[in-house]
């Protein structure tokens, strides 16, 4: 069937400790595979400040989703989101060529920017 | 009847008070603004936090537009602030 590339961010709610937070994570992330959509990438910032109060909390858990499905996964997905009262905000985005590219070339830099410090240590103990 | 002539202006036209004439965005062959770069969107936003209309920056309508859209979902996703008092 016709598959699309998405990206989806949703900010959990602070209040929750770290095994909910995962666990919600984790419920999402089941959530896409059993509809048959394979994720490519994932980001999770952590808890960041927000920059206007959303429900009285001022700050947010983010984490970022990168995923190709059909589009017929995206209403159930986006339905469960509103459902779960844990998450506060989400937004997801289909990807357009130059959003496929652009997210490719940031792995790429993020790569590259962790294999560089190992060598920098390497030599330094060199 | 004061021939117009010697017509003096009230005060001086600005003629070309910004020099920023070219669009940063087609000169440096942007391809696409990512929503997620929040320090990327501060630069293209007043202290209040309202887009930087395109006679003050010099952008393209096209990269304009591309910006526009990011500042919205950034705002959305309380990366960037609706409204705020000093921003920088």
């Amino acid at each position: 069937m016709f598959r699309n590339r998405y990206e989806t961010v949703f900010i959990i709610t602070p209040v929750l400790s770290d095994e909910q937070t995962k666990e919600v994570v984790k419920k999402f992330k089941d959530l896409l595979k059993d509809t048959g959509a394979n994720i490519t990438h994932e980001e999770n910032w952590g808890m960041r400040k927000l920059a206007y109060p959303i429900q009285k909390k001022s700050t947010g858990f983010y984490y970022l989703v990168e995923f190709d499905a059909e589009p017929s996964v995206i209403l159930p997905f986006e339905t469960e989101f509103r459902r779960d009262e844990r998450i506060i905000r989400f937004l997801t985005t289909k990807m357009d060529k130059n959003h496929i590219e652009f997210a490719e070339s940031r792995r790429d830099r993020e790569a590259d920017r962790r294999e560089k410090p190992k060598q920098s240590t390497a030599e330094a103990q060199a | 009847m004061a021939d117009n002539k010697n017509v003096r202006y009230l005060n001086p036209i600005a003629i070309d008070t910004k020099s920023e004439r070219y669009c940063r965005f087609r000169e440096k062959g942007f391809k696409y603004i990512d929503y997620k770069d929040a320090d990327f969107l501060l630069m293209l936003v007043n202290e209040q936090g309202k887009i930087l209309p395109r006679r003050l920056t010099g952008t393209s309508l096209k990269y304009q537009r591309r910006v526009g859209k990011a500042i919205k979902k950034a705002r959305h996703l309380a990366l960037l602030p609706y409204l705020a008092d000093q921003l920088r």
